[in-house]
């Protein structure tokens, strides 16, 4: 009778305030440099330490550089939140992943491929894309400082309980369809905000035939309609993608685990608050055309007409589009581009630099295009080299650059000048995201490729 | 000890948009700090100054006519971003209350973690203030957090709002969630007695 949600939250219930306020266990606390600091003083404040260190990861990697990371950071500012993390790790015995550590990445990338994420935990991360890690079976959502500072001091936050939603995809996904597209699909669909106050799990027979990186790229994006978090039920996928990872448990304890991973799914008389179905085969490759994710399209598709906006969200599309320099009712396939991205916590991992591969193998770089490919990960850059991805990168245009958060929210160098439209296979096209004034149109691996080849918006299904 | 709040009487900033993000209220090149201060100067950076830094005079900020502790804006404010220095661009700049039809969720607990209180209104009453707003610049709400009222004193409509009782006291005391945890660590390590 229980949802996969219910299963893994109340087994996390250390008490419930009379007014229904949880106070719920964290297994995981992941730290990155930009929220963590304020968190760390506010310990050092109470003169309180980590209640629980061995719980807590600490990887910076939203302001590091993605060339030349053996040299010290030019910015003094990042500099100093860089060496802020790894100081308080150090006072506090924290596990730390520096620049060039071999398990340095984005921490929504490192979490899972290193195993440290699990199906049956809690995490939590001053990151909205904490969700990512619901993918693998866990209650996995994003902070803010001031619960990283609680989750510190007491392994514990304050919640109250969310509703619960399942979108379901049925049927089969039609060819050059990526899990990215479905995400952008499934969030121009519910807006976004259509999903604020839930825990979102994912089913349907799309998510049963997806592998673990679809469903880290899928869950990533649940924010992106307002979601607490997203999760999926874990299955044989999530077993083999986990086994033997670093940090999974081993030998007796590994069958153990499995079978206790194996009861976490939703009953199936379990009732969900809200149900929504999607079919495969009306997905489209996606992009958008405006300044939030829920402003997406198929690639095909024209931008909806001011006349089927309602009346109170006519400013804000009207300011959404001039931003963007495109008009309603226009398509937007043709449009030159200047910059593509290929990386981030959605789309860093190396079943996104195959597909980006796949596709630019022995085409070239269009001249005009600047394009900024960032492993998610150094596990991840490892894997490129041993595939021969390098290789074809190289041959067609394109240089691989070092890990790090990187032109998604750009506060290193990675920054889209004003005015110029970049394709970006990160999650968030609000206005000045890459950059004051830059112009984001976010898409799947294969669009980003099409579109660093020819130039401009091209359909990926006419180069593949 | 987190300022507390009980009862705010004041003008309104009006921010007729929808889907203000995180970015807007505080873009990302101004999370380096590693301080909560100062973050304040920085609020809705780029719809405020232009690129030189001059001030957009369009902005509602920078118009003169509207000033006060409370934000009206569109629905679904706060979206995006985890950043909890929305929240302390937020209270940084002097506000102490933001209405909206519709909150993001983790916004909406950094907000309350730093003495600043989402108030709950319907798509009308939101409609209603902005035209109030409009009309006239001096034009006071009232906010009653022990009664749960919001009051538009131009037209003299209220409108009750919803808060859990747990984060109410909170505010009401000036006390946050740590404070109640600490008090609370028998249990937490019972909890992992009983789960090892």
């Amino acid at each position: 009778m229980k949802t996969l949600f219910d299963k893994i939250w109340d087994k996390h219930v250390v008490d419930t305030l009379p007014d229904g306020t949880i106070q719920l266990y964290i297994d995981r606390l992941y730290c990155h440099e930009v929220t963590s600091p304020q968190a760390f003083a506010g310990l050092r404040e109470r003169g309180l330490k980590p209640f629980r260190p061995e719980r807590v990861t600490c990887i910076p990697d939203h302001n590091i550089p993605t060339v030349n990371q053996d040299r010290p950071i030019a910015d003094p500012v990042s500099k100093n939140q860089v060496d802020t993390l790894e100081k308080n790790a150090a006072d506090f015995g924290l596990a730390h992943y520096g620049l060039l550590h071999p398990k340095n990445g984005i921490i929504h990338v490192v979490g899972p491929e290193t195993g440290l994420t699990q199906p049956g935990m809690t995490i939590v991360c001053g990151d909205s894309h904490t969700s990512t890690h619901g993918a693998m079976g866990a209650i996995a959502f994003g902070i803010g400082t001031s619960e990283v500072e609680m989750t510190l001091a007491t392994q514990c936050i304050m919640q109250s309980k969310p509703k619960t939603m399942r979108i379901t995809i049925d049927g089969r996904l039609k060819p050059g369809v990526t899990a990215k597209d479905v995400a952008l699909y499934i969030i121009s669909r519910m807006t976004t905000g259509g999903a604020t106050g839930y825990f979102v799990e994912y089913a349907g027979d799309v998510i049963r035939n997806s592998t673990m990186e679809e469903r880290l790229t899928i869950c990533n994006l649940s924010i992106e309609m307002g979601a607490r978090g997203g999760m999926i039920a874990p299955d044989r996928v999530t077993f083999d993608y986990l086994k033997d990872r670093e940090f999974a448990p081993r030998g007796e304890q590994w069958e153990r685990k499995v079978a206790e991973w194996s009861s976490l799914y939703s009953d199936p008389d379990a009732e969900f608050d809200r149900e929504i179905l999607f079919k495969a085969e009306d997905i489209e490759p996606m992009i958008t055309y405006g300044t939030n994710p829920g402003m997406g399209m198929g690639i095909c598709e024209s931008i909806p007409a001011m006349e089927s906006i309602d009346q109170a969200g006519r400013i804000s599309y009207k300011k959404s589009l001039d931003y963007m320099g495109f008009t309603a009712g226009e398509p937007v396939l043709g449009k030159a581009i200047d910059y593509v991205f290929l990386g981030s916590c959605t789309n860093g991992r190396i079943e996104d630099f195959r597909a980006f591969a796949s596709l630019v193998k022995g085409k070239r770089k269009a001249d005009h295009v600047t394009a900024w490919i960032v492993p998610g990960s150094w596990m991840v850059e490892k894997q490129i080299r041993a595939e021969g991805l390098d290789r074809i990168l190289e041959e067609a245009g394109f240089a691989l650059r070092q890990p790090g958060c990187s032109a998604c929210l750009a506060m290193n160098e990675d920054k889209v000048p004003a005015g110029k439209y970049a394709v970006s296979t990160s999650n968030r096209n609000f206005e000045g995201r890459q950059g004051p004034g830059a112009r984001t149109i976010l898409a799947g691996a294969l669009v980003a490729a099409a579109a660093a080849v020819t130039g401009c918006i091209t359909d990926p299904r006419e180069l593949i | 000890m987190k300022e507390k709040i009980n009862k705010v009487t004041s003008p309104c900033v009006p921010l007729p948009l929808e889907n203000v993000d995180t970015d807007q209220i505080i873009p990302a090149r101004f999370l380096k700090a590693t301080t909560k201060e100062g973050f304040g100067d920085n609020l809705f950076r780029d719809w405020r100054y232009g690129e030189a830094g001059n001030p957009n005079p369009d902005f509602v900020l920078n118009r003169g006519v509207y000033k006060g502790e409370i934000l009206v804006a569109g629905k679904n404010f706060g979206s995006g971003s985890s950043r909890e220095h929305a929240a302390w661009a937020i209270v940084g700049y002097g506000f102490r209350v933001v209405v909206s039809s519709f909150f993001a969720d983790i916004f909406k607990n950094n907000a309350m973690n730093n003495g600043v209180l989402p108030v709950v209104v319907s798509p009308e009453f939101l409609a209603e203030i902005f035209a109030s707003a409009e009309k006239n610049a001096q034009a006071t709400l009232t906010v009653d957090l022990p009664a749960q009222t919001i009051t538009n004193n131009e037209t003299g409509r209220s409108e009750h709002f919803d808060i859990n009782p747990y984060k109410k006291d909170c505010l009401i005391n000036g006390l946050d969630d740590i404070d109640y945890l600490l008090t609370n660590k028998s249990k937490i390590e019972a909890y992992e007695l009983a789960h090892r």
